[in-house]
């Protein structure tokens, strides 16, 4: 009796399981997908290099002029206009996490709008040449300064081909808690580690759906089923400097 | 000066030593520092996440073991947060405003400033409080070894509850 309800729950299992995987897959229309939310990693668990977190950026959808993503960093991170306390540096000097940048065909006039930040490549130059361990990658591919160890020599500012990096000249306050930086220190994009660890969304991409800008996807390249990577494999992505061979995380369409 | 003139001179401070060492113990005992007891509580049978000896001679390797397994492993437990210690710990003053950490009334400069130890945590970390904290919400969806010491003091009609509601 128990062999048969053993092989009739099988059934029903693995019948459950197939139906999810469907569901899973379904596809609106070319671009559009239903997914249903990653769960969050339990608090307590390390990361693992069963994902390798990634953003998208589509360039036809990024509109030129358009500062929503910058503006949500600021926010969410406290720098820039969300940190009047960074007030000696001159606009060289200081942070810059997510900038947008446009790029002019000579010959057509077209403008491309794209934002760079650290593009969290695989093999990252940053993580090469630090001499102090404190440039480091998560198992997961995300890019980090671990500031404690940062003796602030900006090696990795000068490694890096995106300029993502930047160095902290004066005393600071009024830092945001889940996103700590200070005097001495290089910084960059953490592609909001914070929100990530808790099954969030990075603040640039949350903004940027938000406005219904729609220009920005994250998501988990290692899992095939994950928006970004069917995005990817059905359309394509272009690493900035792909000749560099650096992986990176974050890819753009339209380049 | 002659040898037996600083030997005198140097008899006569003895002197003052012995004689002054005794009256100044009466006069005044060690200044303790002036600590300000937190408004709120871990739990309701806790007061902090260790007996307040064990936090007092400790809580620098417990900060120092979770900020290498947030940065490093993301690792986001909150009950050795340093997030969660200003939560708990920090204290409003007179305006209404909690006290920064140049204050000698801030919970971690009334100690530190009396045993003279220099902190740099501030100078990347919050000081105060800046949103509420997370310790409650997380404690009821942790399933591993950081609910085990909340859960045997739960009784076993309560588990069950908890259980069957899947918050365990």
């Amino acid at each position: 009796m128990a062999e048969i309800n053993k092989d009739l729950d099988q059934g029903r299992r693995s019948f459950l399981g197939s139906a999810g995987t469907a569901t899973a897959a379904a596809t609106i229309a070319p671009g559009v997908f239903l997914t249903a939310p990653a769960a969050a990693k339990p608090a307590d668990q390390a990361v693992s290099s069963d994902n390798r977190w990634g953003i998208l950026i589509d360039t036809q959808r990024c509109a030129d002029g358009c500062n929503d993503c910058v503006s949500a960093c600021e926010d969410e991170n406290g720098w820039g206009q969300a940190n009047t306390s960074e007030e000696h540096s001159n606009e060289l000097q200081k942070s810059q996490w997510i900038r947008k940048v446009s790029l002019k065909e000579k010959t057509t006039g077209h403008v491309t709008s794209l934002p760079v930040m650290c593009q969290h490549c695989e093999t990252a130059p940053c993580v090469d040449v630090c001499p102090t361990g404190a440039s480091f990658r998560r198992d997961d591919g995300i890019v980090l300064v671990d500031k404690h160890i940062c003796i602030g020599c900006r090696y990795c500012m000068m490694a890096c081909p995106y300029k993502a990096r930047s160095f902290i000249h004066e005393d600071l306050k009024d830092q945001k808690p889940w996103a700590p930086r200070g005097k001495g220190t290089v910084e960059s994009c953490t592609l909001c580690v914070h929100r990530v660890d808790e099954g969030g969304t990075p603040a640039c991409v949350e903004a940027c759906t938000a406005e219904n800008h729609e220009a920005m996807t994250f998501g988990d390249l290692n899992d095939e089923n994950s928006i970004i990577s069917r995005q990817l494999k059905e359309f394509g992505g272009k690493e900035i400097r792909a000749d560099l061979g650096l992986n990176t995380g974050v890819r753009y369409r339209g380049l | 000066m002659s040898q037996r003139s600083l030997i005198s001179k140097a008899a006569l401070f003895l002197a003052a030593m012995v004689t002054g060492l005794p009256m100044l113990a009466h006069a005044g005992e060690v200044p303790y520092p002036t600590i300000i007891e937190p408004d709120q509580h871990f739990s309701a049978d806790q007061e902090c996440v260790l007996p307040e000896d064990e936090m007092r001679r400790n809580h620098m390797e417990l900060i120092l073991h979770q900020r290498d397994k947030t940065v490093h492993n993301g690792v986001r437990t909150r009950e050795h947060s340093f997030e969660e210690c200003i939560n708990c710990h920090a204290i409003k003053g007179d305006d209404g405003e909690y006290l920064r950490v140049e204050s000698p009334k801030h919970f971690c400069a009334s100690c530190h400033n009396y045993a003279a130890v220099k902190i740099d945590c501030f100078q990347c970390h919050a000081d105060v409080p800046v949103r509420p904290s997370k310790q409650h919400n997380q404690r009821s969806q942790l399933k591993h070894h950081d609910t085990l010491r909340t859960e045997k003091n739960l009784s076993s009609q309560t588990l069950k509850l908890l259980s069957t509601k899947g918050k365990l």
